[in-house]
C-alpha cells in the first residue's frame, strides 16, 4: 500500500500528463479538420484528371504497342517502393501499421525493393531494417502543397525512365474515417489507366469527339507525369489527414484513460487519509484516556 | 447558352463561374479565345494570361500551364498553378524573380554547374507573367474611373 504522500505525488503526475495529451488532442482536431479540408479540395482535380485520362488512355492507347513509357510495363526487376508516412508519432497505432504493411511488402517481394522515404518513421524503419533507402523527403509540414510533391514525382519519374526502377509502388495510410486509417499499397508505375465507369458506354468515341492541340499524343504525354504527381499528392494529403485524426484519437483516449487513473487514485488517497485520520483520532482518545486513568 | 467555366489545381478550386461570354486562354498553339457552342476541344496550355468575360466585365487570371476541355459548352481547366489577378502575391512574384535572375546568372558566370537553368528560367518567366498581370490589373482598376 502506497504511502498518502506517494499517492499525492502520483495523482498529480497523472494530471500533468493528462494536461499535455488534452491539448496536444486539441491541437490535432483543429489541424485535423484543416488537413481534411486539403484531401476534400483536392478532389475536384484528380476526378477530372482520372476521367480525362481514362478516356483518353482507351482511345488512343493499344495495348500491344503503347503509347507513353509511362505506360509501358517492362519487364525488368527493379522495384521501387515510395513509403509515405506521418513524421511524429504519438499517433496510436498508425505509423507500425504502415511499417508492417510496407515491411511485409519488402520481404515477400520476389525482386529487391528499393525504398524512397517520405516521412521520418518510414525512414527510420527502414533504415532499421536494413533495407535499401534510396532517398528520403522529410518534414513536409502539416499542410503540404503541391511545390513540395513535385520534386517526390519528378525523382520517380525519372529514375523510371532511366532504368532505376521497373516498376514502382506507392505506400500511404488511405483516409477511411476519423477513427480508421487503413494501410494501402498501390502500382504507381508504369501507369495503370484509370477505368472511368460512368464514362464506359462513351470511350470509343472520346478521342473521334475532341479536337486535340497539338496532337492527342502530345496531350497525353503531358497528362501523364502530372497524373502521377497527382496521386502522390493526394497520398501525402490523405497521409496528413489520417495522422492529425490518428493523433486526436489516441490522445483522446489517453487523457480518458488519465482522467480514469486520477479517479481511482483519488479514491484510494481519500480512503488512505480517512484511515489515517481515524488511527490519529484513536491515539488521542486512547492517549486522553490513559492520562484520566 | 453561354458557357460554364471551371478552373481548378490540385490544391483548390480556383473559380467556378457561370454565364460566360468568352474565354480568352494561352493554347499551346497559341492565344485561344473560346465562345459558346464551340466544338469538343482538349488542349495544353502555356503559361499565360486568361481573361473570363461576362456581362461586358473582364476578370484576369494567371496560368502557369496545364490543360483545358471543352464539352457543350462547359470549360474545365486543369492549372498547374493559378490564381485571380487580384490574388497574386505581388512581393513574392518579385522575390521568385529576383531568385531566378541569379541563378540564372550564377549559371551565366560558370559559377555554379548544379544550376538547371531551363526550370529557372521557367521559374522567371512565371514570375515575370504573375508580375505583368497583377501591373494591368492596377492600372485598369486605379488608371481611369471604372465605366
Amino acid at each position: 500500500m502506497a504511502t498518502i504522500r506517494q499517492l499525492r505525488r502520483r495523482i498529480q503526475s497523472v494530471k500533468n500528463t493528462a494536461k499535455i495529451t488534452n491539448a496536444l488532442q486539441l491541437v490535432a482536431a483543429s489541424k485535423m479538420r484543416r488537413a481534411q479540408d486539403r484531401a476534400l479540395q483536392a478532389r475536384p482535380y484528380s476526378e477530372k484528371l482520372r476521367a480525362v485520362i481514362g478516356g483518353l488512355a482507351a482511345a488512343t492507347v493499344d495495348p500491344e504497342k503503347p503509347a507513353h513509357p509511362l505506360l509501358t510495363v517492362r519487364e525488368g526487376n527493379n522495384v521501387g517502393l515510395l513509403h509515405i508516412t506521418p513524421d511524429r508519432g504519438l499517433c496510436g497505432g498508425l505509423n507500425s501499421n504502415l511499417n508492417r504493411s510496407a515491411g511485409t511488402f519488402v520481404a515477400t517481394s520476389r525482386n529487391p525493393v528499393d525504398v524512397i522515404a517520405v516521412g521520418k518513421k518510414g525512414r527510420d524503419f527502414f533504415v532499421r531494417s536494413r533495407v535499401n533507402v534510396v532517398a528520403e523527403f522529410t518534414d513536409l509540414g502539416d499542410y503540404p502543397g503541391a511545390a513540395q510533391v513535385a520534386p517526390i514525382a519528378r525523382l520517380v519519374i525519372d529514375d523510371y525512365l532511366a532504368g532505376v526502377f521497373d516498376r514502382v509502388y506507392i505506400s500511404y495510410p488511405e483516409f477511411v474515417s476519423t477513427a480508421t486509417q487503413r494501410p494501402v499499397i498501390r502500382q504507381l508505375l508504369p501507369i495503370e489507366p484509370p477505368t472511368s465507369e460512368d464514362e464506359s458506354q462513351g470511350e470509343s468515341t472520346f478521342a473521334q469527339d475532341y479536337i486535340f492541340e497539338p496532337s492527342p499524343e502530345e496531350v497525353l504525354a503531358q497528362l501523364l507525369p502530372r497524373y502521377v504527381e497527382m496521386q502522390i499528392y493526394e497520398a501525402v494529403l490523405q497521409n496528413a489527414a489520417s495522422f492529425q485524426s490518428a493523433q486526436m484519437v489516441a490522445m483522446k483516449n489517453a487523457t480518458d484513460n488519465a482522467n480514469e487513473i486520477t479517479r481511482e487514485l483519488t479514491l484510494t488517497y481519500n480512503k488512505a487519509r480517512q484511515e489515517q485520520i481515524t488511527k490519529e483520532l484513536l491515539d488521542i482518545v486512547g492517549g486522553a484516556a490513559a492520562l484520566e486513568g | 447558352m453561354p458557357l460554364t467555366v471551371e478552373l481548378i489545381t490540385a490544391e483548390r478550386v480556383v473559380r467556378v463561374e457561370q454565364g460566360v461570354d468568352a474565354l480568352i486562354v494561352p493554347g499551346a498553339e497559341g492565344q485561344l479565345a473560346i465562345y459558346p457552342k464551340h466544338a469538343a476541344l482538349m488542349t495544353t496550355l502555356e503559361p499565360g494570361e486568361m481573361v473570363i468575360r461576362r456581362a461586358g466585365q473582364e476578370e484576369a487570371f494567371v496560368v502557369t500551364g496545364g490543360f483545358l476541355e471543352v464539352r457543350n459548352d462547359h470549360v474545365t481547366i486543369l492549372a498547374d498553378a493559378s490564381e485571380a489577378a487580384e490574388e497574386i502575391d505581388i512581393a513574392r512574384a518579385e522575390e521568385a524573380r529576383r531568385r531566378a535572375e541569379e541563378r540564372i546568372r550564377r549559371f551565366r558566370e560558370q559559377a555554379d554547374r548544379d544550376v538547371d537553368l531551363a526550370r529557372a528560367q521557367a521559374a522567371l518567366q512565371r514570375a515575370l507573367l504573375r508580375l505583368r498581370v497583377a501591373e494591368q490589373r492596377r492600372r485598369r482598376t486605379t488608371g481611369r474611373p471604372q465605366v
